[in-house]
């Protein structure tokens, strides 16, 4: 009785979670182009999409800025938890604060303090500008999903490797960086994920004329959504559910688990 | 690992000056001059006039509510989950942060498809003969979507913290005569102490300062204060109002900062 009672308020809470999602699907099939009602089954938003420039145009800036933005955080934010563990523990310590400042801080005030920012040092609004704010909040994931992994290294190992004379460098791949790439995967996939939903801060960071997905929408809600972007975010939700269930059912994961 | 590797912390260092604390030093500086550079201190006073107050009360209490309805709904399904074999860790968290793959506005947007008189939710509601819905474009419907948006949020800290706490030591609780209720209130409750502060700051924060989801879910008939700062910057342009308005903002921010510096130190209740 107990397990179904819980059984149950997982279902609903997941429901609630993924009935938006669900509608914005049904909505990419829809043939009246309003949300209201309901006009017949039809594939043509799909096939619009791909005829329609703009849309791809911010689809790939989306893409682009994500993947630039997570892959340079992975980089700044691994090589920033390699040497914390070097540092001074007062010195840590302020480190990690200010690591936690773009995550406790609103996105509207980092976005709007970097807006002043490129104002003041004169650089021009852009994808440039975009990129830097993306690496800037992503860091912070990227350090806290690989921190973890670095504390239960062991240096010994480490330093074993050097003894029997390996280079620094050469001691770091073969026997620090295995450990730590779980957490920098999905450090790097949560930089992703946190990148491409984005909005505030894209918002107050591009130039005219450069649009990601968010702030197209956010253009598109005052005419009306174009029925495509149901269609295209249907595409990519389908994508990355389907590329994860994959990753899940892959047999070296289920022997691992075995 | 070793001193040898201390200039390896430059990057990131330079990064967070340039980054993180010079822009916070440009908002303290438009918020405390005027047009003409002349320090003042009436950005920061302008929250007292009417409109802004209105909309700091507003939405200090819209989102003091949904902080609760987030909790109140989260709390459980953590303990729930917390209690899922640690094999299926990854895939609880998953299921969380997936939804993110879809564009935010357009998930928002969704519950007013959702939530229309003639919407869905109202479809099926008197398909079962149930009385109708009419929180669009109302308070409850911001609430609503404020939850919505800030629930992962909750639930991951909490998630963790309490799949962190040793099953043994609540099998001890209830091995020394402690009763269900008790070893809650003695036991599960203060261990996941990290996970509840961090919980409500992640979505404290977000819900007080967002300016979407009022316009899209409250027919933006109600102002919040992200909503007057946004429009400072992106309308009027009045970055120094603005800044001085975010000013404001930041004093909630560093005292959510600090609560959790102090009641989370080691970082138990964050969200990955």
């Amino acid at each position: 009785m107990k397990t179904v009672a819980k059984r149950i308020y997982i279902a609903l809470i997941i429901l609630f979670l993924y009935a938006p999602i669900g509608i914005l699907m049904v909505l990419s099939f829809n043939e009246s182009k309003t949300r209201a009602k309901w006009g017949g089954f039809t594939f043509k938003w799909y096939i619009a999409l791909f005829q329609n420039e703009e849309i791809l145009r911010a689809l790939f800036n989306t893409l682009l800025i994500a993947f630039t933005s997570s892959l340079i955080a992975t980089v700044i934010g691994t090589v920033a938890c390699i040497s914390m563990t070097g540092m001074k523990r007062r010195a840590k310590s302020i480190l990690m604060g200010v690591t936690n400042i773009p995550m406790l801080n609103a996105d509207i005030v980092t976005g709007i303090s970097l807006m002043l920012l490129y104002i003041s040092l004169g650089i021009r609004f852009g994808m440039g500008t975009i990129l830097l704010s993306h690496i800037t909040f992503n860091i912070p994931y990227v350090i806290l999903s690989v921190m973890p992994r670095m504390r239960q290294i062991n240096v010994s190992t480490y330093e074993a490797a050097l003894d029997l004379g390996s280079s620094p460098i050469h001691a770091f791949f073969k026997v620090v960086f295995p450990d730590l790439l779980p957490g920098i995967l999905s450090g790097f996939l949560m930089a992703f994920t946190m990148s491409l939903d984005d909005f505030i801060i894209t918002h107050f960071t591009k130039g005219v004329g450069v649009d990601t997905l968010s702030t197209k929408i956010y253009t598109e809600i005052k005419k009306g959504i174009k029925p495509e972007m149901y269609a295209l975010s249907s595409l990519i939700f389908v994508t990355v559910l389907t590329l994860l269930v994959l990753i899940n059912l892959s047999p070296t994961d289920k022997k691992k688990a075995e | 690992m070793t001193s040898k590797n201390k200039w390896l912390s430059t990057p990131y260092i330079v990064w967070s000056v340039v980054f993180i604390i010079v822009p916070l030093g440009m908002i303290l500086y438009y918020g405390l001059t005027d047009a003409t550079g002349a320090f003042t201190l009436d950005n920061i006073t302008a929250i007292a006039s009417a409109g802004h107050a209105k909309a700091l009360r507003v939405s200090l209490f819209l989102s003091l509510v949904s902080t609760l309805v987030c909790f109140l709904l989260a709390y459980p399904l953590a303990m729930i989950l917390a209690r899922v074999q640690m094999k299926r860790h990854n895939f609880i968290i998953l299921i969380f942060i997936l939804p993110m793959w879809m564009n935010f506005l357009l998930r928002t947007l969704a519950w007013q498809t959702l939530l229309e008189k003639n919407g869905v939710i109202n479809h099926v509601l008197t398909f079962l003969h149930l009385p109708t819905l009419k929180i669009i474009n109302t308070p409850a419907a911001i609430v609503l979507g404020m939850v919505y948006n800030f629930l992962p949020f909750m639930v991951l800290p909490l998630y963790n913290s309490l799949a962190k706490i040793d099953i043994n030591v609540i099998n001890a609780a209830r091995d020394l005569g402690a009763n269900q209720f008790y070893t809650f209130i003695r036991i599960i409750l203060p261990l996941s102490v990290p996970g509840i502060i961090s919980g409500i700051t992640m979505v404290f924060i977000p819900a007080l300062t967002t300016f979407v989801i009022s316009a899209l879910l409250g027919g933006g008939k109600l102002l919040l204060i992200g909503d007057v700062i946004e429009q400072e910057f992106t309308r009027t342009s009045n970055w120094h109002l603005g800044s001085g308005l975010s000013m404001v903002l930041m004093i909630f921010i560093v005292i959510n900062m600090i609560l959790s510096a102090i009641f989370d130190k080691d970082g138990e209740g964050s969200m990955l």
